[in-house]
């Protein structure tokens, strides 16, 4: 049966101090799904995440359950990695999650392990979340103490360990395989793929690295079995979803909802409406990598397949008239990415939110691929000066050539991230930003 | 000058080393109590991380210059971490960090003895916007009028980023 508003997995416990410590976690049903899970065979496990549809909640939407399936049969150590560094602009809800219940992602993280045969457990969190860090320390030490981790977890033989790993400030460590890096003691330069984290990932050992709110569904699958969590969600999306909305709404706040909700109901249903009795403009749907949506596409689902195949959503085009290819002729529409949904009212000044998106990747590229560490640099650039009035009449085309120059010619994905909100924002809004050009020079674009 | 550690973060870095097959993992990990115990990560600070995990000095260097919470140069006490990525802006985000600037009389990117200013990209604070951090404090749906009373209260019960390494 789908999910309705007011279904509450992942953020039952919230407002809820006590949950914060075992026994308050115990209270409320906490870790009787680690012991239900010890007993079950690990690829039972998997099994179960897989048949759920339970898809990872960080950005890309991958099938958890298949993730983990890629994972060598005779691999001698396997590691798990929980990617706590959340900082996808718009996206603030792995801090809340970690904030209001470690211990579930702790419960989670010790099944997922089980599954995965992995004695050895990392959290990777972001070094900004000083108070998370701080909770999430305590959490691990009580659950150490109460033997849910540790040589022999629930004296049943197996050995969980688990660790936090702070970071100290990069962005790009959200990028797996930059994170691993970070956790090997190195800069977070992200990795050549293949090889995968699956194959070979942390020391060299295969590797799963889940976002924490993924991590967190794990126990309710083995609660109630991986049918029922894909019945909740939409399609192949089992679940709820978690959407951080803010920007010019009524009542922004991170919310757990059905995964069919549209856009529209969120915006007006949950959030009260746009703010100022105003309309809305644009919609980033999943954190500002992601091409944004116009009014006029609104009534789409929020869920994963929706996002990139609905054609509701305009393709994003390179200029008019050329599509934007993402691959074997695939277009781009848009993606559900991280769940941060960032509404932008009829008074926006578009291009100059768009120089602010940016002026952050240019600021969080890690200098690895030229295309994307100049790349980033000229579009912060020659978008500032657009969103200044002092752009040149030709500007919409550089900043279009060169996002298109980025875009899939780097090792990981912040280049494509710069560059599709870059060309999403100008296939959608193009006459905003034409305006800015005219508006100095007196003349049209 | 040869810097040291206390005892405290000496035990704290080996307790670390147990965690990883290697000490190099360790390096973040020390490197924030490097910066914790010495105020910044000077040339000095560096080499006692390097001599402290046996690892060469290039590779600590490298490492420190590559994250923005690592300091080379000495800051303030307390650091305010304002957000100014699109949801604060879209809520008068700048003008907050502007109000900062005017209270503290620093600009963003600068430091004296109490406060470092730093324009930050997104704190994941964003359904509170404009928000920052401090330390362990958040400061949430903060007002440009509001700044100088908050200046004021972070004075009175300072929130270190130290306080968490």
């Amino acid at each position: 049966m789908p999910a309705e508003i007011g279904t509450h997995l992942v953020t039952a416990r919230f407002g809820n101090p006590e949950a914060r410590t075992v026994a308050g976690y115990e209270k409320t049903g906490g870790y009787a799904q680690l012991r239900k899970a010890l007993a079950m065979r690990p690829d039972d496990i998997t099994n179960e995440v897989k048949a759920s549809n339970l898809r990872g909640r960080g950005g890309a939407g991958f099938a958890t359950g298949v993730k983990w399936g890629f994972v060598p049969k005779d691999a001698k150590a396997v590691h798990l990695v929980c990617n706590a560094d959340e900082s996808e602009p718009g996206t603030c809800k792995d801090r809340e999650l970690i904030y209001w219940d470690p211990h579930l992602l702790i419960e989670g993280m010790a099944i997922a392990a089980h599954a995965l045969k992995s004695v050895h457990n990392y959290i990777y969190i972001r070094g900004e979340m000083m108070r998370e860090y701080a909770v999430l320390q305590k959490a691990v030490a009580e659950a150490y103490q109460h033997g849910y981790l540790g040589k022999n977890v629930l004296g049943t033989g197996l050995e969980i360990q688990l660790t936090v790993h702070r970071g100290a400030g990069a962005y790009i460590c959200g990028e797996e395989t930059a994170l691993l890096n970070s956790l090997e003691g190195l800069r977070g330069q992200p990795r050549l793929k293949p090889p995968f984290p699956a194959i070979k990932g942390l020391f060299g050992n295969p590797t799963i690295v889940n976002n924490v709110e993924t991590l967190m569904n794990v126990p309710f699958i083995v609660d109630k079995g991986g049918a029922w969590f894909n019945g909740l969600g939409m399609g192949r999306s089992g679940g709820t979803r978690i959407v951080c909305v803010s920007g010019h709404v009524n009542k922004p706040g991170v919310f757990e909802l059905p995964m069919g909700i549209t856009f529209n109901q969120i915006i007006n249903d949950v959030c009260g409406g746009v703010w100022k009795g105003r309309q809305v403009k644009a919609v980033i749907p999943g954190g500002v990598s992601m091409p944004p949506l116009d009014a006029s596409e609104l009534d789409v689902p929020c869920e994963f397949d929706a996002l990139q195949t609905d054609e509701r959503i305009k393709p994003v085009m390179v200029r008019p008239g050329q599509t934007f290819d993402l691959g074997g002729g695939r277009v781009l529409r848009t993606m559900a990415g991280s769940g941060g949904i960032v509404v932008m009212d009829d008074q926006t000044d578009i291009p100059r939110a768009l120089w602010r998106i940016m002026k952050f990747f240019a600021h969080e590229s890690c200098g690895q691929c030229t295309p994307c560490r100049e790349g980033t640099g000229w579009l912060e650039k020659v978008a500032r000066r657009v969103a200044s009035g002092d752009g040149k009449p030709d500007d919409l085309d550089l900043m279009a050539s060169i996002a298109h120059g980025i875009a899939g010619n780097t090792i990981c994905a912040l280049g494509d991230a710069a560059a599709w909100p870059m060309l999403g924002f100008l296939t959608k809004f193009r006459a905003d930003f034409e305006a800015k050009l005219t508006a100095k020079t007196g003349r049209a674009a | 000058m040869s810097l040291e550690f206390s005892a405290d973060a000496k035990n704290k870095i080996a307790a670390a080393c147990e965690r990883y097959p290697t000490k190099k993992p360790v390096v973040m990990a020390a490197l924030h109590l490097a910066q914790k115990e010495h105020g910044h990560l000077s040339d000095d600070a560096l080499r006692l991380v390097a001599r402290t995990l046996d690892l060469p000095y290039a590779h600590v260097y490298g490492v420190a210059t590559f994250y923005t919470m690592y300091r080379r140069e000495p800051g303030g006490r307390q650091t305010i971490r304002m957000c100014t990525n699109i949801s604060c802006m879209l809520r008068d985000g700048f003008e907050v960090l502007a109000a900062f600037e005017k209270a503290l009389g620093l600009k963003a990117g600068e430091s004296n003895a109490e406060f470092s200013l730093v324009e930050e990209e997104c704190i994941a604070a964003c359904a509170n916007a404009p928000c920052a951090v401090v330390g362990t404090e958040y400061l949430l749906d903060i007002k440009a009028e509001q700044v100088g009373g908050l200046v004021d209260r972070l004075k009175a019960k300072p929130h270190p980023e130290s306080e968490v390494v």
